[in-house]
């Protein structure tokens, strides 16, 4: 999956429109950074080549600041984020069987994501709604006491 | 006339807000306009004495008079470290090399805080006006708001308010017609909670990682690429025109002879009313939590209260007439900083408590000087393990050891503080410590490695509820039998208590 994510081209041309509005500002790579996260949704490696390129700033540095700030993403995200809560009642309550059969029926990794990039999948711990377990949270709405195909079955009717 | 409609409360009783308790005893100076302006059109801000300030020190003083105005208010810095600010400004003054940079901090980041931003919010012209005063003074024609991008309403607020400042002539070149010109820029955070330590938030404004580095050199001698640079938090800028307005003397009078002024809290936790509050430097805790506050819900019992957020410390109800100022706090155990205030009750563990706040600061930990990165961790261990109930009798002696180098050895404020809220409760509740330790008992009944569910026999009526609610499986019992949880299989998720209807079972 890696290869095909370096080998993916991405259209610069926004990127560029960036650049130039701020080719007059000194020290601003994290708004850069920040604007080209909104239109990419991540920092793919390629981008960022560009971006050390076009600015003569060595990539290392871009990396350094991409690492060290945390909403900074580097790896391609889904367009829907699931996370699943591995909190102790949760976890009683079989959220990791939830995550199998995500994993194997959406083919999305735990903290990865699916090939055609629709879903991201993420563990978490303990959200605070342990009255529900197991919990499960896409995007901003909470999934309560889940049975893992119904929940497949929800997730795959999203657009 | 007869009315068929209830009789309607007369409007002439219904309180002035200023007699409601959580008001009564507030002084409003940086919130003055928060609540009561709109923040977007700058007429409003201006009909309430807006730009006055800044007229007044660019046309009638000079820099020099405005610093010592600034010096005579004794204001101190309101981001925490309560450092005069009046000499800060003339210490950037002082500096010869140019250009100079004006900065507000508004990387407000303490969980549970949000002072800085209701006034970014709510209004975003005392701290633009505070800024240019401040530039005007140090000599400076360029200023930087950081602010953390996780507030998107005061970004949107500060960009419009900048906008009309800059259509009114308060921003932009020859102000009120003099040779004083000044513009002001927003920088956005990217989540990093150190970048509230000056050095590190110069850094992230420059465009690097924000870490910090050793001082001296001040920001004031070299700060922003490596140019005189004069930092404050917002609190600090929002005060600057009312003390300009109304003169040093008028602040001095208010709150204490060290402190002077006002002190804004973020008033949260276990109280009846929370919210944010503006009070008179020297204000006893106990005022606030009980006379502004409402005391505490439920008629449960106070415990402590934590001052100065992750970074601060906790006090206990001896100390409850400390009156709030910088250094009161300091000499009580606990600290200023820069407004938190989370009140607890009986039902908080501060073992559990201390090591929230040490998650919290040592996740944060930028990771660059050895004592907080590593120091973090350590405390971090040494803590989990007691709350487990797996300490040992000297993990006590090794808090205070590893606390003791964080607090000598840390390159900043984040390193140095970060064991504040442990040494606090170790401090005022080692009885707890000790309970967790030796007796293998957490008393407020919270640490899930020290405490075990009961049923009570007396009280359970066999209604098997508990037992089908139980996620793992521990309860065990037939219908109308007393129940029985096996300890080793229950996972103290709190469960089977909250569905009990017959109160039936206990935590032991």
């Amino acid at each position: 999956m890696s290869e095909t994510l370096e080998e993916q081209t991405f259209d610069l041309i926004p990127l560029l429109a960036i650049l130039e509005e701020y080719k007059n500002q000194k020290g601003a790579i994290i708004p850069i950074l920040q604007r080209t996260q909104e239109i990419y949704g991540y920092l793919p490696k390629p981008v960022l080549k560009e971006i050390s390129k076009r600015l003569r700033i060595p990539i290392s540095r871009i990396q350094g600041v991409a690492t060290f700030y945390a909403q900074f993403h580097l790896k391609r995200r889904g367009r829907h984020l699931i996370r699943v809560c591995d909190g102790t009642a949760c976890h009683v309550k079989g959220a990791m069987k939830t995550v199998d059969v995500i994993h194997e029926q959406l083919q999305t990794p735990p903290n990865g994501s699916s090939p055609d990039y629709k879903y991201s999948l993420e563990i978490v711990y303990c959200l605070g709604s342990c009255g529900l377990a197991p919990v499960v949270v896409v995007d901003d709405k909470v999934y309560g006491q889940t049975e893992p195909d119904k929940l497949v079955r929800q997730l795959k009717r999203l657009e | 006339m007869e009315s068929p409609v209830q009789p309607q409360p007369n409007p002439l009783t219904i309180p002035s807000y200023t007699d409601l308790p959580f008001y009564r005893k507030q002084v409003r100076i940086a919130l003055r306009n928060c609540g009561i302006i709109n923040p977007e059109r700058i007429e409003e801000y201006i009909e309430r004495g807006g730009y006055l300030a800044l007229a007044k020190a660019v046309t009638e003083m000079t820099p020099d008079e405005v610093i010592g105005v600034m010096k005579d208010s004794k204001l101190r810095g309101r981001g925490g470290a309560g450092f005069v600010t009046g000499i800060k400004w003339e210490f950037a003054r002082r500096s010869p090399a140019k250009p100079k940079y004006v900065i507000c901090n508004a990387d407000e980041g303490d969980p549970g805080a949000f002072m800085d931003r209701s006034i970014l919010e709510g209004d975003p012209h005392s701290v633009i006006e505070g800024m240019a005063i401040a530039a005007y003074a140090i000599g400076s024609e360029e200023g930087y708001i950081y602010c953390r991008a996780e507030y998107p309403l005061a970004i949107a607020h500060l960009k419009i308010a900048i906008q009309q400042a800059r259509e009114f002539g308060f921003l932009g070149k020859n102000i009120f017609g003099t040779n004083f010109s000044f513009d002001l820029y927003i920088k956005e955070g990217a989540g990093a909670f150190v970048c509230g330590e000056e050095t590190a938030l110069m850094a992230s404004i420059e465009g690097r990682r924000g870490e910090p580095r050793p001082r001296p050199p001040f920001p004031a001698v070299s700060g922003l690429w490596n140019k005189p640079s004069n930092v404050n938090n917002v609190k600090s800028y929002a005060m600057t025109p009312q003390i300009i307005l109304n003169g040093a003397e008028w602040f001095a009078s208010i709150g204490t002879e060290s402190s002077p002024g006002t002190a804004i809290f973020a008033l949260t936790g276990k109280i009846n009313h929370t919210g944010l509050i503006e009070v008179p430097m020297g204000t006893t805790l106990r005022e606030i939590i009980y006379d502004i506050g409402g005391g505490i819900p439920g008629g449960k019992q106070f415990k402590a209260v934590q001052t100065g957020g992750p970074l601060g410390g906790c006090l206990p109800a001896e100390a409850l007439d400390t009156p709030v100022d910088f250094d009161s706090l300091v000499q009580a155990g606990a600290t200023m900083g820069s407004g938190g205030m989370i009140v607890v009750d009986e039902d908080t563990c501060m073992v559990e408590f201390a090591k929230y706040f040490l998650t919290f600061a040592s996740a944060e930990s930028c990771g660059k000087c050895v004592p907080c990165r590593i120091g973090g961790r350590r405390l971090l261990e040494v803590l989990t393990r007691i709350g487990n109930g797996e300490g040992k009798p000297e993990d006590l002696d090794e808090i205070e050891y590893i606390s003791r180098n964080m607090k000598e050895a840390s390159l900043c404020a984040l390193g140095q503080l970060t064991p504040g809220p442990v040494m606090a409760s170790l401090r005022f509740f080692r009885s707890e410590y000790e309970a967790h330790i030796y007796d293998k008992k957490c008393p407020a009944k919270v640490c899930r490695g020290l405490i075990t569910y009961k049923v009570i026999e007396e009280n359970c009526t066999g209604c098997m509820v508990c037992k089908r609610n139980c996620p793992a499986g521990a309860i065990s019992g037939e219908k109308r039998q007393v129940h029985y949880i096996d300890p080793n299989i229950c996972e103290r998720c709190g469960i089977c208590i909250e569905v009990c209807k017959f109160d039936a079972i206990m935590i032991e």
